[in-house]
């Protein structure tokens, strides 16, 4: 067991050098410089307190939607709709903070419940179309995605727009709806205690309660979930639901306590950011997190990067590519692993 | 008669029904090669948008369009080669592979046509080509007729023949056989002799092939430019369609036609006083409608196992 996590962390870490070296390669083919542009790659997050700041606030919107994706990923459903479950989570909690009219702490919370509750829904169209009529999660929560992403605009510009800003905006939330935020200089807030509560809360529904065991197990192998039993069908259904909730909340997050006005003009992608993470995290709530801080990381590097040299941002999607490819071939380095296990049956063999 | 009505019942309606069906057939053809050699592939999308701009910037490098053509092409079956490779060879899951091709591509684009075009929104500033519009000798002075599929271009005409060409592939040749058996039961295959990867390789090939002639209609035909995301979903679109189509190439060609309808019509509604947003949904919301009803009539059929 403690061989097998050893060998998962030195995988992971052969695919991300890996990644890296490529991307460094891309990046040569287009800078003039390089060495250069890759050093403010690497080194972007770390050169200034607002800098580090803003590394920090990235990695919370894709925690959210990284336990968004795990949960779903455990029970073995490829429900894609984390994209459009945070973008209508955020465009339901602008329209609370906007309309509602409540004393601070309760409306922060009316907000994020709006969200969780947008989000919900939108983990539920696929899961009882998957559920009762067999149709494909997959397709259906891609399909989803765009109305959800038409829907939110239809909203903002309709309903939620403020007419005397010069762009597409909608207004501001109100001041006692917003997640405070701890210093002037970054934008960190206190969205950040709601994002490790659904942390944990996520670890300790899939791993401590027997609901989370029948989901995982659905996930291992849905054949044996079945016969011993576990009603499969319902499971898949709530965590799609909880997976929903969990991502609809993470938009409530980003929008009361950064954005403060709804601002967006397409969806911003964190819903796929969240399938990377899962997948770096291979599941866990825990690790979801670390992952997320990573994936952060890569992002504010390369945004450093594209000010300050000749190569644009989206470089980093082809590190990503390739990290997901490598962290998921299950044939990658499996050579490795056989001699590992062969040398240690080997030692065992001559220890007895 | 009602203007809308009026203009769905034209002949000017059916043919751009057929100019906007063309990408997503393509696509929903590829989808049907993969599936039914048993490989899921759903980086179409992925793989359309890349054709888009590779097609765009080999026409704008080379001045000819049919070159563009086959840069489009050529890109489409390395996608299916690299998409392969990851799933047959390293055994990565095939979903989360074409995820990642997916997100390589829909940012992969934009850091290419920057690099070439210094642009991160449209490819505008290249001089691309695009494909030519034929007309048809005789079919074109038939009355009705004429008018939808008498002028169009060479790449819907390319479809439509794909459409038979894939059929006769697939049920009437012997690699079509040894496909569908390598989907059907791969073990079996293998017993008899049959190279399930070298199959499956050709398969995923085809499909990349397929998207790829999607992906340069897109940006050469239906538009004469590249735009970032410019495929919106089709490759996931023709995910559905071949869902609805039962994994058939005519199925999948009825359901783009049902999607191409629904897309026609909401760029006729435009110029109705209906918010726009509601308008861009519809091929969306269609194709979750007819999939849950569609999958929910096969779910009775073969209400055995399920049960």
């Amino acid at each position: 067991m403690r061989r097998n996590a050893w060998f998962e962390l030195l995988r992971t870490g052969v695919a991300i050098a890996a990644a890296l070296i490529i991307g460094f390669i891309v990046t040569s083919l287009v800078s003039e410089s390089p060495a250069e542009a890759f050093g403010y790659f690497l080194k972007g997050p770390f050169t200034s307190i607002r800098r580090f700041g803003s590394f920090l606030e990235a990695a919370v919107p894709l925690t959210f939607t990284g336990l968004a994706v795990s949960l779903v990923f455990s029970a073995g459903q490829f429900n894609m709709g984390a994209e459009g479950q945070f973008f209508i989570g955020a465009v339901a909690a602008t329209a609370a903070g906007i309309f509602l009219d409540l004393p601070p702490v309760i409306h922060t919370v009316a907000c994020l419940a709006a969200g969780m509750v947008a989000g919900a829904i939108g983990g539920f169209i696929p899961g009882i179309l998957k559920a009762r009529w067999n149709a494909s999660e997959l397709v259906a929560s891609l399909m989803l995605n765009y109305v959800f992403l038409k829907l939110g605009m239809y909203l903002i510009t309709y309903h939620l727009r403020d007419p005397s800003a010069g762009a597409l905006v909608s207004l501001p939330l109100k001041e006692s709806s917003w997640l405070p935020q701890f210093t002037r200089t970054t934008k960190l807030h206190a969205g950040v205690f709601v994002m490790f509560l659904v942390v944990f809360a996520c670890y300790y529904f899939l791993y401590r309660t027997s609901k989370g065991y029948e989901a995982r197990m659905t996930g291992q192998n849905i054949s044996f979930a079945r016969y011993s039993g576990i009603p499969v069908l319902k499971v898949m259904l709530l965590i799609q639901v909880l997976g929903g909730a969990v991502a609809g909340l993470g938009g409530a997050v980003e929008m009361l306590g950064i954005y403060r006005r709804f601002q967006w003009q397409a969806s911003p992608g964190y819903g796929f950011d969240g399938v990377i993470i899962a997948i770096l995290a291979r599941n866990n709530p825990l690790l979801v997190p670390l992952a997320a801080v990573f994936l952060a990381y890569l992002r504010v590097g390369a945004d450093v990067m594209a000010m300050y040299a000749d190569v644009s941002a989206e470089m980093v999607s082809i590190i990503q590519a390739v990290i997901i490819l490598l962290v998921t071939a299950e044939a990658f380095l499996a050579g490795y692993r056989h001699r590992l296990t062969l040398k240690e049956v080997k030692q065992r063999a001559s220890a007895s | 008669m009602h203007p809308l009505l009026r203009a769905v019942f034209s002949a000017s309606f059916a043919a751009s029904i057929l100019r906007v069906t063309t990408p997503v057939l393509f696509a929903s053809l590829g989808a049907v090669v993969a599936d039914l050699s048993g490989v899921v592939n759903i980086a179409l999308e992925g793989m359309m948008l890349i054709s888009a701009l590779m097609g765009v910037i080999a026409s704008a490098f080379t001045g000819s369009a049919w070159v563009g053509f086959l840069a489009g092409v050529a890109s489409g079956i390395l996608m299916g080669l690299v998409l392969g490779y990851f799933h047959l060879k390293l055994k990565t899951n095939v979903i989360l592979a074409g995820i990642a091709l997916n997100l390589l591509a829909a940012e992969g684009t934009v850091f290419l046509l920057y690099a070439v075009a210094h642009d991160k929104g449209v490819s505008s500033s290249l001089p691309s080509k695009v494909m030519p519009e034929i007309q048809i000798p005789i079919i074109k002075d038939i009355p009705v007729i004429g008018a939808i599929i008498g002028k169009q271009n060479v790449l819907t005409y390319l479809a439509l023949i794909a459409v038979v060409m894939i059929y006769l592939f697939l049920y009437k040749t012997s690699f079509g056989l040894r496909l569908r058996a390598v989907g059907e039961n791969p073990d079996a295959a293998d017993s008899v002799g049959i190279s399930v990867h070298k199959v499956q390789f050709i398969a995923l090939a085809l499909s990349g092939a397929l998207a790829g002639m999607g992906g340069v209609h897109l940006s050469m035909g239906y538009v004469s430019w590249f735009s970032r995301n410019m495929t919106s979903g089709r490759g996931f679109i023709a995910l559905a369609a071949k869902a609805l189509g039962r994994n058939h190439p005519i199925g999948a060609f009825l359901a783009s036609l049902l999607f191409g309808f629904t897309d026609a019509l909401s760029n006729y509604m435009q110029s109705l006083r209906v918010p726009g947003e509601f308008i861009q949904m519809i091929p969306y919301v269609v194709t979750l409608v007819v999939l849950a009803v569609y999958s929910g009539r096969q779910l009775k059929s073969g209400r055995s196992s399920n049960e």
